[in-house]
């Protein structure tokens, strides 16, 4: 695929090399996917919602208005009040707060664990492989939700607690995934030539399996992130997460607020559409993501075409280049 | 192969084992706390137990390996997960009246997702790039995204707010009327099946497109066959195993996720049982739960696993 027309100064080139990887990632994920692009503001909202709403929300996470209680969306409550009073939008923007915390720091956890296994796993095979998979058959045969359940039944409600468990359950899930992905890449061809050449395991970890997992990985940790959000919300939902009185999405929607919610139905409405929207950004981010980072969809034969004529059109070209 | 299966099948115990051990330690690794909810637990509700008395009620006061051992003998040689610590009833007994809730639950919630998944997996990755191509996976995407919890509440009010219909609330049995029972069931599989769709859609389309790559698809083209054999038995054939494995992997993510619809829709099923038995702290029951339905996947993660061999023929067990 040729990007540059006309002849090209060398030193241009090397400039254009210096732009980075992130910002050229970004460059052609604008340009590319108008819905990746999407799914990043609604990301870069949450995380911005998240960090300053203490200045954001009209009123204060658990202040009350007991005069003002299940009101309708009004000038001073824009989206109503639940029924200690409490501003539901006040409430959704701190939510936004406990969901980014929980959302990164789950799966900054269960990604690194999850990487480290599943190469370890995949990579060397043989004994070792029969014994982590062991372990994590047998993990990941108990329900994660009921395991977290079961363990936040024991250790109370907290966030700490939930970032680590949700983490952990992640990363053991995850690691399967990656394990298989690494175990498809081994056959390949250039692992073998790399093996053959003498490059250490290490060295072919570094260079041609990781970068190969890496479309998994980063998928994987988009994924992890809407999937840490969602797990949140739905143990909170259940009364197994935040503590009570912090406001979460999942709580607000939560079977104690049930019996308001007939009264006001717009308090089931608007955790449960901020929830949605966000996990869907989130996953519309890390699917652009993947069409863009994986080595084998970049450049080359070009997009794939099943329509009749053009598939010996586009398969002559990929012998040609 | 088939030595593959003889180890695979032998490595089983050892799951197993695992898994007891696991579901074990869970909760009683500190049993410290649990005494202590229990004894929170009584005093509030005025009856007073001496800590140690609790403890040996419940063979606490014992080293943790033959705690571990005398729960192990007995589901192997009774069939016996124990009594409840409340009522007094037996585990197993009660897990087998509510089993049948949850494994229809989860069952049809399998077959929506797959009836809907794999033709739109499919289709999506062969029309890359195109307008249906986005519609269809901005739309998966959009059902992995909703929570199910969510969309169950919402069921549960609007329409009584609307039209005053509200979900059957009694468990109509499906020996008396299976239209009704199926009927009653419709509406939680068809949540808790679209939130699987979303993944094994997108794993559906992602393996379709990695394989459609493949050389062995240009030679099949090169073959002169027509769409549809290629499409179906060279290219589905082989992207198949992962999405497989998605939905094996999915079966504990369904367990989960039918604790909430069960809750909501109010279905007398395992998730119901665990949920009161996790309110009331009764650690038997939750682990006898969390044992049976370990063991039930990894029957399912078993099968799964004996199944690529078949669908990717480039696998070689060894």
């Amino acid at each position: 695929m040729t990007t540059n027309t006309g002849t090209v100064v060398p030193s241009k080139q090397v400039e254009k090399k210096q732009h980075g990887f992130w910002l050229d990632l970004l460059r052609r994920l604008i340009c590319e996917k108008p819905l990746g692009t999407f799914g990043l503001v609604i990301v870069i909202i949450l995380l911005l919602t998240g960090i300053f709403a203490s200045f954001l929300a009209p009123f204060g996470m658990s202040q009350i208005h007991l005069l003002d209680s299940l009101k309708p969306p009004s000038s001073t409550y824009l989206l109503g009040t639940d029924e200690l009073g409490r501003d539901i939008l006040s409430r959704l923007i701190f939510g936004a707060r406990v969901s980014m915390i929980i959302g990164l720091g789950a799966t900054v956890l269960s990604e690194g664990l999850a990487t480290l296994i599943g190469v370890v796993s995949g990579y060397f095979g043989g004994t070792l492989d029969l014994i982590i998979q062991r372990f994590v058959d047998a993990w990941m045969s108990i329900p994660g939700l009921l395991m977290i359940m079961t363990v936040m039944t024991i250790v109370g409600n907290g966030l700490p607690q939930l970032i680590l468990i949700i983490g952990i359950q992640g990363a053991i899930g995850h690691s399967r995934v990656i394990r298989s992905a690494v175990i498809g890449i081994k056959s390949n061809m250039y692992v073998s030539a790399a093996d053959a050449i003498g490059s250490r395991p290490f060295h072919i970890i570094l260079r041609h399996i990781i970068p190969n997992v890496m479309s998994v990985i980063i998928v994987g940790f988009t994924l992890s992130v809407g999937g840490a959000i969602m797990y949140e919300a739905s143990l909170s939902f259940l009364g197994f997460g935040v503590p009570p009185g912090v406001p979460s999405w999942g709580s607000m929607l939560s079977r104690e607020g049930r019996q308001y919610m007939e009264a006001a139905p717009t308090l089931a409405l608007w955790p449960g559409a901020a929830l949605t929207l966000v996990v869907y950004g989130i996953n519309m981010f890390g699917d652009a993501l993947r069409d863009l980072l994986d080595p084998r969809l970049r450049g080359g034969v070009g997009r794939y075409d099943l329509k009749e004529k053009n598939v010996k059109i586009n398969k002559a070209h990929a012998v040609k280049s | 192969m088939g030595a593959y299966v003889i180890r695979r099948l032998l490595l089983i115990p050892v799951t197993v084992i695992l898994i007891s051990m696991i579901v074990f330690a869970m909760v009683r690794f500190i049993p410290g706390n649990i005494v202590d909810l229990i004894i929170v637990n009584e005093s509030s509700s005025g009856t007073g137990i001496e800590r140690a008395q609790i403890e040996q009620a419940l063979g606490l006061d014992k080293p943790i390996y033959i705690q571990y051992g005398k729960w192990v003998t007995n589901i192997v040689f009774h069939g016996s997960l124990g009594q409840s610590l409340n009522g007094n009833q037996d585990i197993a007994k009660e897990i087998e009246q509510r089993l049948p809730v949850t494994f229809e639950l989860g069952l049809m919630a399998i077959i929506i997702a797959v009836l809907i998944s794999l033709p739109i997996g499919v289709y999506a990755a062969m029309r890359q790039d195109s307008i249906p191509d986005y519609i269809l996976r901005s739309g998966a995407i959009l059902l992995i995204s909703v929570p199910g919890f969510w969309i169950g509440t919402m069921i549960m009010i609007y329409p009584a707010i609307w039209w005053g219909w509200s979900p059957p609330m009694q468990l109509i049995p499906f020996v008396k009327d299976p239209i009704g029972n199926l009927g009653m069931f419709l509406l939680p599989s068809i949540i808790l099946g679209t939130s699987m769709t979303g993944s094994s859609m997108r794993m559906t389309r992602t393996m379709m497109l990695e394989v459609l790559r493949q050389d062995y698809i240009r030679t099949a083209w090169a073959k002169g066959l027509s769409e549809r054999v290629v499409i179906t038995r060279h290219a589905l054939k082989n992207a198949l195993s992962p999405v497989l494995t998605i939905i094996g992997m999915q079966i504990p993510v369904l367990v989960g996720g039918s604790v909430i619809i069960e809750q909501i829709f109010v279905l007398p099923g395992l998730g119901r049982l665990l949920l009161d038995s996790l309110s009331q702290r009764d650690y038997p029951v939750i682990s006898g739960i969390n044992l049976l339905v370990a063991i039930v996947v990894v029957f399912v993660n078993l099968c799964v696993d004996l199944t690529y061999g078949w669908f990717d023929p480039r696998i070689h067990y060894q």
